[in-house]
C-alpha cells in the first residue's frame, strides 16, 4: 500500500490527469474570474470607485447585501430546525421530505420566480389579500427575500444535518445525568457542536444569495433605488452599454461573495 | 441497599432485553454486571440511569423511589464506553460542567475541579481539549466529570472497552484504588470476566436478559450455579457423559465412585483441574495422547485426545511440563481433580461438584 503513493507521483498517466484537471479548472473557473478582475481594474480605481458610489449602483449593492443578510438570519433558524427534525425524528414520509429539501437546487431559478409571482402576485388571490393588508410581496423588497429564502434553503440544512446525525448521543446523555435540562443540553452541548456547520451553511447561502438573478428578476419588479438588486443592476448596465459600471459592481459582488465564503470556512475550520 | 432493582423488564421489538431482573446492591460496593453482548447488562444500567424506560419493574436509588424520576434528578454519575466528553470544552470545563449546572458558587467549582483533576492525575492537562488526549486520559477525565457533582451512585458502561489492553489493565487497578478512596456505590458493566473479577466486590452474571448468578467473584468461579456461568467464567472442557462412563482406574479396575452420567446433562472440567502423569497411579482417569503442547510463558497448554477422541485442554505450569518431559505425540495419563456436573432433569440449576 505504501508504495502506491510514490508510484502515483511519478507515473505518466498520473501527471497527465493532474495537469488536465488543473487546465480544466483554469479554463472554466480561473480564466473568466480573472478576466472580470483584470478588465475592472484596468478601467482605473477612480473610475471604478465612481461607478460603485453612483447612488443607483450603491443602492443596488446595499439592497443585495441587506436582503441576503435578512435571508441568512431567517435561514439559520429554519435550516437548523429542518436539519434537527430530519436527523432526530422518525415520521412517515421522511424520505420524501428529505428529498424535498434539495428541490430548490433542481428547480430552475426563473421557474422559482414565476411560481412566486403566480402565488403571491398582484392578480392572485393571496396577492390581493396581502395587498389588502398593505403588505404586498411581489415587486417589493420582501419578495426578494422570499425568493432568496427558497433558492438558498438547502445550504444550512445540508450543512448541519450530517453533523447532527454524527453527533454522539452519549454527549447529551452525559449532560442529562449531570442534571442539565433539555434546553441547557441544547444550549451548552448540542449547539456549540453544530455552530461551525451553521456558520458554514450561512456563509454559503449568503454568497449564493448575493448573485441570485433568475428568481429575483421575476419577483423584484426591477425598480431602481427600490427593488433593483446588484445582479439586476449589472445586467441593466450591460444592456445599456455601460460596461465599466457593470464591471465595477461585479467586482464588489465577487469580493463580497468570496470573502463570506472564505471567512465562513476559515471560521468553521478554527472551531472544528 | 443503594441500588434496588425489582422485576425489571424491557423489550425492544421482538427482543427481550431485560427479563424480570431483580437485585440489590449494598452501599459502598463496586459491583459488576457481567455478560456477553446482548445479555441486557447495558440496558439495565441505562434503565437505572433513566436513559432507558423499562416496560415494567421498579428502581430504587439510595432509599428513594426513582422509577419515574427523570435522569436529571437521579443524582447519578455515568461513564460511557466512548468517553462522551464535550469536545468543544477543555478538560477543566468538562469537569466543571455538572457543578455549574447545579449552580455551585464559582470558587467552590474551581476548588472541586482542581481536587478531581488531582485525583485523576490530569492537573497538567486542564486546558487541553478532549481530542488532544489519549484514550486512557479521556476516560480519566470522564470519570472526574462524573464524580465532580458527588453522585449518589456511579454507573460505568464498559468504561475500558474502547482502550487497548495495557491501558485497560492500568485503569482497572486505578479504578479499584479510586473506589477504595471514594466509596461511592458503583455499578460496572463489562463483558470481560477478568475485568469483573479484578475490580469488583460482587458480580451479577447475566444471560439473555436474566440473572444467572450473583456473588463474589471467587464463589462464582468455584461454585457456578449453571452451565452458562461455568462456561462463561474462564476456560472449561465440556465432557460427554459417555466419556465419564468410559473413565476407568488406570489400573483397569472399575471406578469406585459412581458418577451420574445422565444423558443430556453437562459435565465440565477446568483446564487446571486436570492432572497429567507419565505412569499409571491407580487413580480414576483416562489414558490420553498429546496432540499439541504450547508453552505460554510460565504456563503451558496441553491439548490431549482421550480414547473416545474427545479433545481436552489441560493447563499446567511450564516447570511441570518440563519435569514430566512432555512432547507432542506422547502417551500419558490424565485425571480430573474436580468435575462440575449439571443434570438436565433438575430445573433448579445446581452444580454437583465431584472432587476426586
Amino acid at each position: 500500500m505504501s508504495s502506491t503513493v510514490a508510484e502515483r507521483r511519478t507515473s505518466l498517466s498520473g501527471k497527465l490527469l493532474r495537469w488536465s484537471c488543473l487546465l480544466y479548472l483554469g479554463i472554466v473557473l480561473v480564466f473568466p474570474l480573472g478576466g472580470v478582475v483584470v478588465k475592472a481594474v484596468s478601467a482605473g480605481p477612480s473610475k471604478i470607485w465612481a461607478e460603485v458610489t453612483n447612488p443607483f449602483a450603491w443602492h443596488a449593492i446595499m439592497l443585495s447585501l441587506g436582503t441576503a443578510v435578512v435571508m441568512v438570519l431567517i435561514s439559520v433558524f429554519t435550516g437548523t430546525a429542518t436539519a434537527w427534525v430530519l436527523a432526530r425524528y422518525e415520521f412517515p414520509g421522511k424520505g420524501l421530505v428529505n428529498a424535498l429539501v434539495d428541490l430548490p437546487f433542481a428547480v430552475p431559478t426563473i421557474v422559482t420566480g414565476l411560481m412566486l409571482v403566480a402565488l403571491f402576485g398582484p392578480t392572485s388571490t393571496l396577492g390581493v389579500v396581502l395587498s389588502g393588508f398593505g403588505t404586498p410581496v411581489i415587486y417589493e423588497q420582501s419578495g426578494i427575500v422570499l425568493a432568496l429564502l427558497f433558492v438558498c434553503f438547502p445550504f444550512v440544512v445540508r450543512s448541519v444535518q450530517p453533523v447532527l446525525e454524527n453527533l454522539d448521543p452519549a454527549e447529551e446523555e452525559a449532560a442529562a445525568t449531570m442534571g442539565a435540562s433539555r434546553w441547557m443540553i441544547f444550549r451548552r452541548v448540542t449547539l456549540p457542536a453544530l455552530f461551525p456547520s451553521i456558520v458554514s451553511g450561512a456563509g454559503l447561502s449568503f454568497s449564493r444569495a448575493l448573485g441570485e438573478f433568475g428568481s429575483v428578476v421575476m419577483v423584484a419588479g426591477n425598480r431602481p433605488m427600490s427593488t433593483k438588486t446588484a445582479p439586476l443592476y449589472v445586467y441593466g448596465e450591460v444592456e445599456g452599454f455601460n460596461m465599466e459600471g457593470a464591471l465595477a459592481v461585479s467586482l464588489v459582488l465577487l469580493t463580497c461573495s468570496l470573502l463570506s465564503m472564505i471567512a465562513a470556512s476559515k471560521w468553521a475550520e478554527r472551531q472544528g | 441497599m443503594d441500588i434496588v432493582v425489582r422485576n425489571l423488564s424491557k423489550r425492544f421489538g421482538n427482543f427481550q432485553a431485560i427479563d424480570d431482573v431483580s437485585f440489590a446492591i449494598p452501599g459502598g460496593q463496586l459491583v459488576a454486571l457481567l455478560g456477553p453482548s446482548g445479555s441486557g447488562k447495558s440496558t439495565i444500567l441505562r434503565a437505572i440511569a433513566g436513559l432507558e424506560t423499562p416496560d415494567s419493574g421498579t428502581i430504587e436509588l439510595v432509599g428513594e423511589e426513582a422509577t419515574n424520576l427523570p435522569t436529571q434528578k437521579r443524582g447519578i454519575g455515568f461513564v460511557f464506553q466512548h468517553f462522551a466528553l464535550f469536545r468543544h470544552m477543555t478538560v477543566q470545563q468538562n469537569v466543571a460542567f455538572g457543578l455549574e449546572i447545579q449552580k455551585h458558587p464559582k470558587a467552590e467549582v474551581q476548588e472541586r475541579v482542581q481536587e478531581l483533576l488531582k485525583l485523576v492525575q490530569m492537573t497538567n492537562f486542564a486546558d487541553r481539549y478532549p481530542l488532544q488526549l489519549s484514550g486512557g486520559q479521556r476516560q480519566r477525565v470522564a470519570l472526574a466529570r462524573a464524580l465532580a457533582p458527588k453522585p449518589k451512585v456511579l454507573l460505568l458502561d464498559e468504561p475500558f472497552g474502547a482502550l487497548d489492553a495495557k491501558v485497560r489493565d492500568e485503569l482497572r487497578v486505578w479504578l479499584r484504588r479510586l473506589h477504595d478512596e471514594s466509596h461511592v456505590t458503583s455499578l460496572f458493566v463489562t463483558h470481560d470476566q477478568q475485568e469483573a473479577f479484578e475490580v469488583c466486590d460482587q458480580v451479577v452474571v447475566l444471560n439473555h436478559g436474566k440473572i444467572e448468578q450473583i456473588g463474589p467473584p471467587q464463589e462464582l468461579y468455584e461454585r457456578p450455579a449453571s452451565p452458562f456461568v461455568t462456561e462463561f467464567l474462564g476456560q472449561v472442557n465440556i465432557l460427554r457423559p459417555e466419556t465419564i462412563l468410559g473413565m476407568q482406574l488406570d489400573n483397569e479396575r472399575p471406578l469406585p465412585v459412581r458418577l451420574p452420567g445422565t444423558p443430556g446433562g453437562s459435565i465440565y472440567v477446568r483446564p487446571h483441574d486436570l492432572v497429567i502423569s507419565r505412569e499409571p497411579n491407580g487413580l480414576p482417569g483416562w489414558p490420553a495422547r498429546i496432540k499439541r503442547l504450547t508453552p505460554l510463558g510460565w504456563l503451558a497448554r496441553v491439548e490431549l485426545i482421550l480414547p473416545d477422541s474427545t479433545p481436552v485442554h489441560v493447563q499446567i505450569t511450564q516447570a511441570n511440563s518440563l519435569e514430566l518431559g512432555l512432547e507432542n505425540g506422547l502417551d500419558v495419563y490424565v485425571r480430573p481433580r474436580d468435575l462440575k456436573v449439571f443434570e438436565e432433569s433438575s430445573k433448579a440449576a445446581t452444580a454437583i461438584n465431584y472432587v476426586i
